[in-house]
């Protein structure tokens, strides 16, 4: 990789578990370099002595180890080539493919002038009711699911990127297990969708730190197609909390001051950085990001799914419902901060009250059921609650129902008749008189 | 002037040799290729200047040179702030050329070809000091005055004035005299640095008027006034953003300053396709007419998220210095002091709380204090109302921001989660949640006289009520519905007509959106005859399927255009029903 004009070092002063530090001369902030091969970045200048962060890991780096500085910040080369193809952390191919030729353009590129973004407003249909009737995202939009590790997010992931009728998808994954990697490769490939899909794979069999620079190639890849294509991309992002714990590893090895659960104190920006990526752009391409941060034991005021929802436009939950036995998208917790933009506008009028009904008689049947379990009576009221979320559930929110919004609101109209009164849905007037079902 | 070069680079906080004095938060460009890199100040060891970059510093080299500027972060004011939407440094975002933001990139904030019809305010001879109005020119119909530059000390004496004529900006339109005899020359253009309060005016009164917003949660419950502050705390998801929002549009203000800190992009969208197509319910006029955007997104540079609220509240000074009403929100304060945070890290001062920097709450608190109702020097009154959001990490009240707040600001709406799940919307809790406007006496007595001398009185016996729901609310949920006497249903479900008729509001409902005053005092009074009465119920559960119809003829009331057909129709069922159950003494 060494061109006859790079200068060579070879005396490292310190070395850490991810980075190292040594005396050069001329050297950018962010540039990339090599340790024996081994690629690394600058993320510190103090005077002649240059920090580099070593994606690799510093395993077995000797302090005489040869550096060679590329004068160049990260870079992935972007063309059409990428569609259909697999790539690792440094977007070099891991599917036995040739090398993509392209234009050479630096990862983690600017931000978008924000009077320059359009609204996002088109629909991204999934046939999944907790999310296009409770919870309708749209293209431009960033939305994470909260996960227990347990929890099948992956395959609820792949199911919602195989629906929405997207252009592109690209994968990030983030020490992803081969097993899942694998996973995604069957599902697009069995699809017949592969040419759609671009991937960039960091699995647990790689270095942790490489895992850094995957959201920042994917999104580069993306408005590669979004910008130059115009087209309607979709990003999965799993899982970022792995993201995380990375970032978390280098500031530790920086000696910086950790602030809560141990995260850098810029974790907040680090990450809005990326989400901030989803974008409608005016010229009609757009980047809809999903991503999964996983829970650990459920807990959402952990510092890294609590800067996430800050940053991100709402949050989805997976929950299994003991009544059917199956996994449904949780209308409590789940949260669409963008849904008011298509709901009643690109879908039927009745969409948000029939939507806030359902979920508030939903919760009436919560209630009943914690008073039944502590073996109170149950009004008449009760009862009927619990019957109708039990339908609510089976027909409507289950996940492997797959129908229309159009039809989603006829059902759940159709349930409102069968177990309550006009005047206990709480429903304005005027839609009451025309979707009743009488 | 000063000038130095690069020594060291850690993210955005870059270290320079210098050749001459600096001065702490002095302003820097530091070059890379062919363009210049803002930064300021922050830290000034021996050799060593510590400054933070407002852009990203990639490529940055040892050894690149850097130019002091003698003078600290300035915003440019002048006729022309109104509809623009600036970043956190002032740049104008509609001048920046094509989709993406590109580094170094500065442009003017106001326009420098645009003709004013300027008339003069003061004469020949006049006496004037800073913050004199030597003029005024017409700005989106409003009246934007043209002000002695508050930089400048002492008295001076009207040389001379223009007449009434078409001006630009940099046209001298005044020239006065100092003491000495040196004459000044006035443009409408004056600068000021953003970390310095403007303090010309006479007195700042404790502020008492009451300032409309139309969320009845807020007037109704807890009143802010014009010149008070507040803040919203509230985890993600419990409506903080649309809150913020209805309160911006619908507020009896003058000038709307928005501080978009470090918050999604696609909020700050909403605002710039919404506001220049809705209609100010006060005035009639669009929206974005008498707003100002300040938009510092979160993936925008971090430095200048700290300078985006100053550069806001300085131009809300400057605002409220014309005598004009001034309504200032910033979403979210918590971003800036992560931005505060980041930068004391990378300086490695010893943390406090969370790594927060020591003295955190004394920024806050220096932050709040240049809001406030004042009297101008020529008698004039004007007013800034500050409001916050505080994003409170993991939801919990007891982090360093939300405390720091709390001693800073008078008005507190706390957003619970577990309303926000219930869909009670807005999620502000009715019980912990306050006002301490309405404990000033000066507010009782302007109050009086708009919506009634017991108007106060009402307001704490509703609140009463709400607390007693609560409270009852809990015995059931351990004693079960029959464990409890048939009127302590009655006391929780009048609660629940308080919560579902006053506080509870559909912000995407045209009408049920904003509520005039009078209506507000209007469906206050219909309350307070419901909670006021007892009622002849034989059981809890013809107590709950009673007051479920009472709240649904309350809820369309709500929805349907004030006094309309429609309405009274609704105001006759509630008649006939409360006629069926009340016991009338």
């Amino acid at each position: 990789m060494a061109k006859a004009f790079q200068k060579i070092y070879t005396q490292i002063t310190a070395i850490t578990k991810a980075t190292c530090s040594l005396k050069a001369e001329g050297v950018g902030n962010d540039e990339l370099a090599t340790v024996n091969g081994k690629l690394a970045q600058v993320v510190k200048i103090v005077g002649d002595e240059i920090t580099l962060q070593v994606f690799e890991g510093t395993e077995g780096v000797p302090t005489n180890a040869e550096v060679i500085f590329l004068g160049k910040a990260p870079t992935l080369k972007v063309s059409d080539q990428l569609a259909g193809r697999f790539f690792n952390a440094y977007g070099d191919p891991i599917d036995g493919g040739p090398e993509i030729e392209g234009e050479e353009v630096e990862i983690g590129g600017p931000s978008v002038n924000p009077v320059r973004r359009k609204q996002p407003s088109e629909l991204i249909a999934t046939g999944i009711a907790g999310i296009d009737l409770n919870n309708t995202l749209v293209s431009g939009q960033k939305i994470p699911f909260f996960a227990d590790p347990d929890q099948p997010y992956n395959q609820v992931m792949a199911n919602v990127a195989l629906r929405a009728k997207a252009d592109k998808i690209i994968l990030g994954g983030m020490g992803l297990t081969n097993d899942d990697y694998l996973y995604f490769k069957n599902v697009f490939s069995n699809a017949g969708v592969l040419d759609r899909i671009v991937s960039f794979v960091n699995t647990t069999e790689n270095p942790p730190v490489e895992r850094l620079l995957i959201p920042d190639m994917a999104l580069t890849a993306a408005e590669y197609f979004a910008v130059a294509k115009n087209e309607k991309v979709l990003v999965l992002l799993t899982d970022m909390t792995l993201y995380a714990d990375a970032l978390a590893i280098v500031s530790n090895r920086m000696d910086q001051i950790p602030s809560k659960d141990s995260m850098p104190g810029s974790l907040y920006s680090d990450l809005a950085k990326i989400y901030e990526k989803a974008v409608q752009f005016p010229a009609g391409g757009s980047i809809t990001i999903i991503a999964v941060t996983t829970l650990s034991g459920g807990d959402i005021t952990h510092a890294i799914p609590d800067n996430t929802g800050y940053i991100t436009e709402g949050q989805l939950y997976l929950r299994r419902d003991s009544d059917i036995g199956k996994v449904i998208i949780d209308p409590f917790r789940s949260l669409s901060r963008l849904k008011q933009l298509a709901q009643g506008k690109k879908t039927r009028e009745d969409h948000p009250q029939v939507m806030n009904a359902s979920v508030r008689l939903y919760a009436d049947a919560a209630n009943a059921k914690t008073k039944l379990e502590n073996g109170f009576d149950l009004t008449n009221y009760d009862e009927r609650c619990l019957a109708f979320a039990k339908d609510y559930s089976d027909k409507i929110l289950a996940i492997d129902v797959n129908i229309d919004t159009t039809q989603m609101l006829d059902t759940a109209w159709q349930l409102f008749a069968k177990h309550f009164k006009p005047e206990e849905v709480n429903i304005k007037q005027n839609l009451v008189d025309k979707y009743w079902v009488k | 002037m000063t000038k130095g070069i690069v020594k060291g680079i850690i993210a955005n906080l870059v270290t320079v040799a210098v050749d001459g004095p600096v001065s702490q938060n002095e302003i820097c460009y530091i070059t890379i290729g062919d363009t210049r890199l803002m930064a300021e100040v922050i830290k000034v060891t021996g050799d060593n200047v510590y400054v933070q970059v407002f852009e990203s510093t990639r490529g940055l080299k040892v050894g690149n040179t850097v130019e002091f500027t003698g003078h600290m972060l300035e915003v440019t004011l002048g006729p022309g702030l109104l509809s623009r939407n600036y970043d956190g440094l002032q740049n104008d975002l509609d001048k920046m050329e094509g989709v993406f933001l590109r580094r170094g990139e500065y442009t003017y904030p106001l326009d420098e070809e645009k003709l004013w019809l300027f008339k003069p305010l003061a004469k020949v001879g006049d006496t004037v000091e800073a913050a004199s109005w030597l003029g005024e020119v017409e700005e989106n119909f409003q009246p934007h005055r043209i002000m002695v530059p508050f930089v400048m000390e002492g008295t001076y004496t009207v040389k001379s004035i223009v007449a009434e004529g078409e001006h630009k900006i940099h046209d001298v339109i005044a020239v006065i005299t100092d003491k000495d005899g040196v004459d000044h020359e006035i443009t409408m253009v004056q600068k000021w640095p953003v970390k310095k309060a403007i303090t010309a005016y006479r007195e700042k009164p404790r502020p008492f008027k009451l300032l409309e917003t139309g969320v009845r949660t807020i007037d109704t419950a807890n009143p802010i006034v014009e010149g008070g502050t507040g803040f919203i705390p509230g985890p993600f998801g419990t409506g903080k953003t649309v809150l913020q929002h209805a309160i911006s549009k619908q507020a009896a203000a003058d000038i709307v300053i928005m501080a978009a800190c470090g918050e999604r992009a696609n909020e700050v969208v909403e605002i710039f396709v919404e506001f220049p197509e809705l209609e100010d319910p006060h005035t009639g006029r669009k929206l974005m007419e008498r707003t100002i955007i300040i938009a510092n997104t979160s993936n925008m540079p971090v430095a200048a998220r700290e300078a985006s609220v100053y550069t806001a509240m300085t131009i809300a000074e400057y605002y409220r210095s014309m005598g004009l009403r001034v309504l200032l929100m910033a979403d979210s304060t918590s971003r800036w002091a992560q931005a505060l945070r980041e930068m004391s890290n990378r300086l490695e001062e010893l943390p406090g709380q969370d790594a927060f920097p020591m003295d955190l709450s004394a920024i806050i608190g220096a932050f709040y204090s240049r809001a406030g109702y004042v009297y101008l020097k020529n008698g004039k009154s004007g007013s800034i109302t500050f409001i916050g959001t505080v994003s409170p990490a993991g939801g919990n009240l007891k982090e360093p921001v939300t405390e720091g707040t709390k001693k800073a600001a008078r008005c507190f709406y706390a957003l619970e989660q577990n309303r926000a799940d219930r869909k009670r919307y807005p999620a502000v809790n009715p019980i912990d949640s306050y006002s301490k406007y309405i404990e000033y006496p000066e507010f009782a007595d302007y109050v009086k006289d708009i919506l009634g001398a017991d108007w106060i009185g009402k307001v704490n016996h509703l609140k009463t009520i709400l607390q007693r729901g609560k409270e009852i609310q809990e015995q059931i949920n351990i004693l079960g519905d029959d464990g409890v006497p048939v009127d302590y249903h009655e006391t929780f479900w009048k609660s629940e007509v308080i919560d579902f008729v006053i506080l509870q509001q559909d912000a995407f409902d045209a009408i049920d959106a904003v509520t005039p005053l009078d209506r507000q005092k209007y469906m206050m009074d219909i309350v307070i005859d419901i909670v006021d009465h007892d009622y002849d119920f034989d059981n809890f559960l013809d107590v709950i399927d009673y007051f479920k119809r009472v709240i649904n003829i309350c809820k369309q009331m709500n929805y349907s255009e004030y006094h309309s057909e429609q309405f009274e129709k609704y105001v006759a069922q509630l008649k006939e029903l409360l006629a069926e159950k009340q016991i009338v003494e």
